[in-house]
C-alpha cells in the first residue's frame, strides 16, 4: 500500500458555466513514503489543482484520495486530519504571514492542532532551525524580514505542523540562485532528518532532476512518470508538453547529433562535464 | 469557491448585444427600470419578460446564469413575497386560519412584487453580463461629462470606479489563495461561536489588506512611470461611437415602453 493513492481524481471548475474547465481528468497516482517526487508541467496543466486535493482543500468532482489507505474525504475530522499530515506550501507563501511576530506566525499551525504550549514551543524552534531562521528573529514582525527570510518563515510555519508529506508549489520562485540552492538543501535536509516525503511542483528542470521520481502533467493527465533519466530521455514528448529539457541534457543532445559519441543518460552539468572529459581521455574528439 | 460569484460578472461574447455602444446599454437599462415601474398589468409583465428573454437569447446568455445571479437575493425575494402575501388588507379573502389571512389582492400583489424584483435584477445583470467593466465606466464617463461644467470630477470618479472594478476579481482570487494557505495550516473558518469565527478571520484579513496596499502602491508607481497626470486632455485608444444598431436598440426600447403604456391603458 502506498502512502498517498489518488484514485480516478477529477476536478471540474465552474461547472455549468461558459468558464467550465476540467483541471484534472481521471488521474491515478501512487506516492510512496520517503520519496522525493517532482511534479512538472506547463502552466495550467493542473499541478496546483492536484496538490490542493492532497490535503483535502478542494473536493474532487469525482474520485478520491487515500492516505495510508483511508479516504481523506470520509468525514470532516478526516479532512482536517489530512491538513496536518500533508503540509502544503503554496506559491509565494510569504503573502500568508499575518501575526505580529515571526514566532507567533510559525506557531499558528501547531496552535490549530491544539498542542500543548511546550510542544508548540519545541516545534517552532525546530522548524525555524530547519529553515535557518535564527532565534533572534523570533520577536520581529514578519513584515520586516527580507524576501528570502519571509519565504523561510512561511515554510517553517508548515514544517512546524510536522507533516508526513511536504508539498511545495514552486518554492524557489523569485529567489536568487544562491537562495534557491540554499532552500533546496534545507528541504532535502529536513526530509533526511524527519524521514518525510517531499512533493515538489516546479517549472525548473534543474530542480526537477534532483528528484527521485518525476511526474509530468499535461491538460490534467499524467503523460510521463519515472525516474529523471527516463523522463528526460523522452525529450520529444517533453517538448510536446511544453517543457524544456535541462540545459545539460539539451547540450548533450545537440553534441550527439553533431556526431560526438556521448552516453545516453546525461541530464546534469556534472554528468555532461564528466562525459566530455572522458572522451578526451580516449583521445576521441580533439578539444 | 469564491470564484463562482457572478455578481457583476462579464461573459465575453460577440453578439449584437455585446457590440452595442455601452452608452446605449446604460441608457436602455435606465429606461428598462423606469418602464418596469410603469407596469401595472399582467400583460405588461408578459411583455417585459418576453423582451428580457429575447435579449437573453440574442446575447447567448444561459438562463441558468440569470437564475444564479438571483440566488443571493433569495432572502429579499422571499421576504417581499411573505410581507405582501400576509399583510395586505382587503376583503376578498381566499384563505383564513386563525390570524393568518390571505386575500386576493395580497396574492396578486405578492406575485407582481416578486416578478418586479426579479425582472429588475436580471435586467440590470444583462448590462454587466454583456458589457465589460471598462466599457461601462467609459460609457458612464461620457454620459456624465456634462457634469464637468459643474466642477464634478467626473474623470477621477470614473477612474476610481474603473480601478475598483478591475481589482474585484484580483482581490477575490487573492482571498481564495490566502484562504487556502491558512486552511492548509489548519485554520477553521466554518465552525465555532461568532466571536471565535470573527477572530478566525484575522489571518485572512491582515494578509489581504497588506497585499491590497502593496498593489495600490505598485499601481500608482506604474501609472507614474507612464507619465500619468490626470484626465486633462487625454485621448483614448478606443473611441466610442454609435451606429445604426444603437438607433435600432433605442427604437426597440421605445417600442417596449409604448407597449407597456398601451397595455396599461387597455387594462390587459
Amino acid at each position: 500500500m502506498s502512502l498517498l493513492e489518488l484514485r480516478g481524481l477529477t476536478h471540474v471548475y465552474s461547472r455549468g458555466t461558459p468558464f467550465e474547465k476540467t483541471a484534472i481528468d481521471h488521474l491515478d497516482l501512487d506516492i510512496e513514503a520517503g520519496q522525493t517526487l517532482g511534479l512538472i508541467g506547463h502552466t495550467g496543466s493542473g499541478k496546483s489543482t492536484l496538490i490542493s486535493h492532497l490535503n483535502a482543500l478542494l473536493k474532487p468532482t469525482e474520485g478520491t484520495v487515500l492516505f495510508n489507505g483511508e479516504d481523506i474525504y470520509a468525514t470532516k475530522a478526516a479532512m482536517r486530519h489530512a491538513r496536518f499530515r500533508v503540509g502544503v506550501v503554496f506559491q509565494y507563501p510569504e503573502y500568508q504571514l499575518f501575526e505580529e511576530t515571526v514566532y507567533a506566525d510559525i506557531a499558528y499551525g501547531p496552535k490549530n492542532q491544539r498542542l500543548s504550549q511546550q510542544e508548540i514551543d519545541r516545534r517552532v524552534r525546530e522548524a525555524a532551525a530547519f529553515v535557518g531562521l535564527s532565534e533572534d528573529q523570533f520577536d520581529r514582525s514578519p513584515l520586516e524580514l527580507s524576501g528570502g527570510q519571509k519565504r523561510r518563515a512561511a515554510i517553517a510555519g508548515v514544517l512546524a505542523m510536522e507533516p508526513e508529506v511536504l508539498v511545495l508549489d514552486e518554492p524557489t520562485a523569485g529567489l536568487d540562485p544562491a537562495g534557491r540552492e540554499d532552500l533546496l538543501e534545507k528541504l532535502f535536509a529536513w526530509k533526511d532528518a524527519s524521514g518525510g516525503t517531499i512533493i515538489l511542483v516546479t517549472h525548473d528542470m534543474s530542480i526537477a532532476n534532483r528528484c527521485q521520481r518525476l511526474v509530468v502533467m499535461e491538460s490534467g493527465r499524467i503523460v510521463l512518470d519515472g525516474p529523471p533519466e527516463l523522463v528526460f530521455a523522452a525529450s520529444e514528448q517533453l517538448r510536446g508538453s511544453g517543457l524544456d529539457l535541462p540545459a545539460a541534457a539539451h547540450i548533450a543532445g545537440l553534441l550527439r547529433r553533431a556526431g560526438v559519441d556521448l552516453p545516453a543518460a546525461i541530464y546534469t552539468v556534472d554528468q555532461l562535464a564528466e562525459a566530455i572529459l572522458s572522451l578526451r581521455g580516449k583521445g576521441g574528439a580533439p578539444c | 469557491m469564491l470564484k463562482d460569484i457572478t455578481l457583476g460578472q462579464y461573459f465575453p461574447g460577440d453578439t449584437p448585444v455585446h457590440r452595442l455602444d455601452p452608452r446605449t446599454k446604460l441608457i436602455l437599462t435606465v429606461v428598462y427600470i423606469a418602464a418596469l415601474f410603469m407596469v401595472k398589468t399582467w400583460g405588461g409583465y408578459a411583455l417585459v419578460i418576453a423582451a428580457l428573454a429575447a435579449v437573453t437569447f440574442i446575447a447567448h446568455i444561459r438562463p441558468r446564469a440569470l437564475l444564479k445571479g438571483l440566488k443571493p437575493l433569495i432572502f429579499i425575494i422571499v421576504f417581499t413575497a411573505v410581507l405582501n402575501l400576509f399583510f395586505t388588507a382587503g376583503d376578498d379573502i381566499l384563505f383564513q386560519w386563525r390570524f393568518i389571512r390571505i386575500t386576493h389582492t395580497g396574492l396578486e400583489r405578492a406575485v407582481s412584487m416578486v416578478l418586479r424584483v426579479m425582472l429588475l435584477v436580471s435586467g440590470t445583470f444583462m448590462l454587466t453580463y454583456t458589457t465589460s467593466p471598462l466599457a461601462i465606466t467609459d460609457g458612464l464617463e461620457r454620459l456624465l461629462s456634462p457634469l464637468n461644467k459643474l466642477h464634478v470630477p467626473v474623470y477621477e470618479l470614473s477612474l476610481m470606479m474603473c480601478i475598483a472594478l478591475r481589482f474585484i476579481p484580483t482581490l477575490i482570487e487573492e482571498t481564495d489563495r490566502i484562504m487556502s494557505a491558512q486552511k492548509a495550516r489548519g485554520a477553521d473558518l466554518e465552525t465555532g461561536s461568532l466571536p471565535e469565527r470573527a477572530k478566525a478571520l484575522l489571518p485572512l484579513l491582515i494578509p489581504l489588506f497588506i497585499s491590497a496596499f502593496r498593489r495600490a502602491d505598485e499601481l500608482a508607481l506604474a501609472m507614474e512611470c507612464r507619465c500619468y497626470n490626470g484626465g486633462q486632455g487625454r485621448t483614448r485608444m478606443k473611441q466610442l461611437h454609435m451606429g445604426w444598431q444603437d438607433a435600432a436598440a433605442f427604437g426597440l426600447g421605445a417600442l417596449l415602453v409604448a407597449g407597456i403604456l398601451l397595455l396599461r391603458r387597455l387594462g390587459i
